[in-house]
């Protein structure tokens, strides 16, 4: 199902009304908790790590700290954690639900690949809209460490901002960015491979979504080991 | 068997299991015009013989052909062309709960490849085909609405509009009356006969019924009064209507009307009152 589903980006016919009605349903519907958390994850990142930092007398580095943690690792496992809880239950419980009550089947009888119509138009939203997204919960992340940074430690605009941009090497900006696409194709592929696979009625539907999202989280956090493995190398 | 034959099954087995089959070396074939009525009992391999004979099932062993094509071993991208010229009424309709009755309607027209931007290259060309299909099944009105909002036997209906909306010379209807009260049933049947008087169709068509394929062998479609009709002794009309029985994933009956109900096979009379 995968290899069909990649294939059938480069195949006709495409579907891209389909494509557009996904990257809302996953983007924008998404964009209100993404930009919640990642504030909040600033914020949250921005008090622990600036009172350790303090004791060690190197507060001046909470912009760097911050943002090297939020751009490597975590700006991009929380939003694909949240997308995927989000995103992988709500695709395999509509594919599953479509299945049990013989939609899919419908639409091969009615001359249209399941795979093209269904599979591709979620892969394509959720790899184009997750490291969007993962951007801006990565930026709101970084102002909520400045606003803990300012107001509770004192620390002035430069020298939070300044070594926050200026330490970033290419390596970190590569692991932010190929990180988030890694992840929207584990969580539009596991989301569909349940979905597609579903059987037993509604409650087959119920076991395909809790399934999509544990397997979906757990391979995350696989693949964030792996690729930060070999972006360390490369440093 | 005729080399002509629209749909032929030769020897055509398929395991879900290791213990029993689904369908166990069904023969039969259909020529063009034809009706086919299957009866058999619940879990007698009568829906897998329809998505068998619809690319959606593949079988174990023995032959397919679809409009004289060989499509055993067909790969599920050239069934996609193919299942644009059949068409299909699943069981519960199969409707797509997520998009308006046009929409449903128009899908095969919108969406198979076989027809999108071919045939009809503006959306004001699809919505008077939905309107026309939809005013044929008399559910005109309920072009906005979801399926959830309809009746189980305007469901069928709308199924019925999707299936034959592209005109297909070959109709599968996958028991279309079973659940329906006797009126209901009786207007599904007639929209059936509808389609295969107007339109010259084949139609295979499985039901515990035996009324359904009374109706189907006996009566045709009238278009100057809108209604059915029994059907002249010595007229051209109805199509010739034959009769399968299965039973085990096996066809155990295969004539015309008068035979099944001729029929002293304790099994096979089941279905011929």
């Amino acid at each position: 199902m995968s290899g069909r589903a990649i294939q059938n980006i480069f195949r006709s016919p495409h579907y891209g009304d389909d494509v557009l009605i996904q990257m809302d349903a996953i983007g924008v519907g998404s964009l209100p908790i993404v930009m919640l958390i990642g504030l909040f994850s600033g914020l949250i990142m921005g008090q622990q790590l600036g009172r350790t930092l303090r004791t060690y007398g190197a507060i001046g580095e909470i912009g760097y700290v911050v943002s090297v943690a939020l751009i490597r690792e975590l700006g991009p496992v929380l939003v694909a954690l949240l997308v995927a809880g989000r995103n992988a239950s709500g695709i395999a419980s509509e594919l599953g639900s479509m299945k049990v009550t013989e939609q899919i089947d419908a639409m091969r009888a009615l001359g249209t690949d399941p795979i093209q119509k269904l599979v591709t138009p979620r892969l394509i939203a959720t790899a184009v809209t997750l490291p969007l997204l993962t951007v801006i919960a990565d930026f709101l992340g970084l102002i909520g460490g400045y606003i803990i940074a300012h107001f509770q430690f004192a620390v002035p605009l430069s020298q939070y901002w300044t070594p926050a941009w200026q330490n970033l090497a290419y390596p970190d900006i590569g692991e932010g960015s190929i990180k988030p696409f890694a992840f929207a194709i584990i969580i539009a592929l596991v989301g569909c491979f349940y979905g597609m696979r579903t059987s037993g009625g509604t409650e087959g539907v119920g076991r395909a979504t809790t399934r999509a999202v544990v397997s979906s989280s757990i391979w995350i956090f696989i693949t964030t080991y792996f690729l930060g493995k070999i972006f360390v190398n490369m440093r | 068997m005729s080399e002509r034959a629209i749909l032929r099954f030769e020897d055509v087995s398929l395991w879900f299991d290791q213990e029993t089959p689904a369908l166990d070396q069904v023969s039969f074939s259909m020529e063009p015009g034809e009706s086919v009525i299957i009866y058999g009992a619940a879990g007698s391999g009568k829906t897998t013989l329809l998505k068998t004979a619809l690319g959606l099932l593949k079988p174990d062993s023995g032959r397919i052909y679809v409009f004289e094509e060989d499509v055993t071993e067909f790969a599920e991208a050239r069934w996609f062309e193919l299942r644009a010229r059949m068409g299909m009424l699943f069981q519960e309709g199969g409707l797509f709960d997520s998009m308006t009755i046009a929409e449903n309607v128009a899908y095969p027209l919108t969406n198979a490849p076989a027809y999108r931007g071919a045939r009809h290259d503006g959306d004001g060309e699809v919505e008077q085909k939905v309107r026309d299909i939809l005013r044929f099944v008399d559910l005109e009105q309920t072009l906005d609405k979801f399926p959830s909002e309809l009746s189980g036997g305007m469901r069928r209906r709308v199924g019925i509009a999707r299936a034959i909306v592209t005109e297909p010379p070959l109709v599968l209807y996958d028991s279309p009356t079973a659940g329906l009260d006797p009126i209901t049933a009786y207007t599904i049947i007639s929209l059936i006969l509808k389609e295969r008087d107007m339109n010259n169709a084949s139609s295979l068509l499985v039901t515990h019924r035996f009324q359904d394929g009374h109706l189907v062998a006996k009566f045709r479609y009238n278009p100057s009064s809108g209604q059915i009709e029994a059907a002249p002794q010595n007229g051209d009309r109805p199509a010739s209507t034959k009769f399968l029985v299965m039973n085990e994933g096996r066809l155990v009956f295969e004539g015309s009307l008068a035979e099944l109900t001729a029929a002293e096979d304790p099994y096979v009379k089941k279905f011929a009152k």
